[in-house]
């Protein structure tokens, strides 16, 4: 049980750090299901390609605030990538569902949270 | 029915204004599609010569062709069997948007040419899977936009009754809802100005322009601001979709009300993780699909809505 808990607090932990800690793999993934984008915010470095995919039966975009990026209708199962080569903070919503929102948080590549 | 009730009670004012409709015989009736109910419909028209009657459909999805309901084509080929089977030939239809589901060339064609068999006039208004083509709308624009305004709205009058079609799926914002934007607006302000305040208005768009419920995006931001134009009015009929169920509300002069989809139906508020199509037995489809028929009767405040699912 004590180990079990342990364990499931480690997931945790990984979880979080998966969430908040830069990524620095080249592609990473959100899904788009349930109308929510997952997950929902999403740092990586910069020259990161970040591929959205709907699993909805429903058709969903992902359109940029600033409209830096902005996909066609995902229909389901379709991607959609985007390369975020400078940093900063690039929210994003669904342009038919403004409900459901998201954020990619772009670090400098070099910068001083990077791996050396 | 009423799912959603005013906040405050009725202030004592707006109970005399209710016991001034009572005294004058207001009719509302809302029956869950018993044909039988079309018969009263039937009786009420031949005994009176100025009311008429129009229809409603709404979200067609034609190319939606997921587990849900794989035949879009057939249940919105159902839907106009129902329409060209009132006892009542209404005076035209009314399509509250979502024709399409991907807003191509193919699906608008499909659409129209099964629509097109109820031999009526359909006024439209796009939902927001009608303009998702590469130009943001123009396909919908070339087949239905002509005498529009802006992103497709417009206004007419039919049998006294003044009818405004309202566009409020474009220039949607990050984390908001509906929308119909300020030049929608200002237009709307100045075609009902002047109007006698005795004139019914029927609205129809495709959101609801009242908040259904904000965490699935069912409502219109700016809704609030459309109505207090037509405050003034003794009576409003504000029509939609887009919730693929139906749902409705009284709120003073004003009656809301949702249609079903032709296509298929959607979790009622808050009963899933989210507002995507909601899986039924496959008998049990056409009983959460239908059309809506509405029926203005001169002196009368509000309009008689019927819903009728494709099978009782």
């Amino acid at each position: 049980m004590t180990r079990r808990l342990a364990m499931g607090a480690l997931a945790a932990i990984l979880l979080l750090a998966a969430a908040t800690a830069p990524v620095s793999a080249a592609t990473v993934e959100v899904k788009i299901a349930n109308f929510t984008f997952s997950p929902q915010q999403l740092t990586v470095k910069a020259g990161t390609t970040v591929t959205w995919t709907n699993a909805d039966d429903i058709p969903h975009t992902v359109t940029s605030t600033t409209l830096a990026f902005r996909s066609k209708p995902l229909d389901t199962d379709d991607k959609f990538s985007f390369t975020f080569t400078t940093p900063g903070t690039y929210k994003y919503f669904c342009s038919l569902h403004p409900h459901m929102t998201g954020s990619i948080v772009v670090e400098a590549a070099t910068g001083s949270n990077a791996p050396r | 029915m009423t799912t959603q009730d005013e906040d405050r009670g009725p202030s004592r004012r707006k109970v005399l204004e209710c016991m001034t409709w009572a005294g004058t015989g207001v009719l509302w009736t809302v029956a869950g599609g018993v044909p039988a109910s079309l018969g009263i419909i039937d009786a009420a028209l031949a005994a009176e010569p100025n009311g008429f009657t129009f229809v409603q459909i709404s979200d067609s999805h034609m190319g939606f062709n997921k587990v849900e309901n794989p035949n879009t084509p057939g249940t919105l080929h159902e839907a106009i069997d129902h329409v060209k089977a009132l006892p009542v030939k209404p005076a035209f239809m009314i399509h509250t948007g979502d024709i399409s589901h991907l807003s191509r060339a193919a699906q608008f064609d499909n659409a129209e040419s099964i629509i097109s068999q109820a031999r009526l006039d359909v006024h439209y208004v796009p939902g927001e899977h009608d303009l998702v083509d590469e130009d943001a709308g123009k396909l919908y624009r070339e087949r239905y936009g002509r005498g529009t305004q802006g992103a497709g709205w417009y206004s007419f009058d039919a049998n006294g009754v003044h009818f405004i079609g309202l566009v409020n799926v474009v220039n949607l914002k990050a984390g908001g809802l509906g929308n119909l934007g300020a030049e929608q607006l200002e237009w709307l302000e100045d075609d009902v100005k002047g109007r006698s305040a005795s004139q019914p208005i029927v609205v129809f768009a495709h959101i609801p322009l009242w908040t259904v419920y904000p965490d699935w995006g069912w409502g219109t931001e700016d809704g609030a601001r459309a109505l207090g134009y037509l405050k003034r009015f003794g009576s409003v009929t504000v029509l939609n979709g887009h919730i693929h169920q139906v749902m409705q509300k009284v709120e003073g002069n004003v009656t809301f009300h949702t249609a079903r989809s032709t296509a298929f139906p959607q979790p009622a508020p808050g009963t899933a993780p989210s507002p995507g199509p909601m899986k039924v037995p496959a008998d049990q489809l056409q009983k959460m699909l239908g059309i809506a028929s509405v029926t203005y009767r001169q002196n009368e405040q509000r309009l008689a809505i019927i819903d009728t699912p494709l099978k009782a």
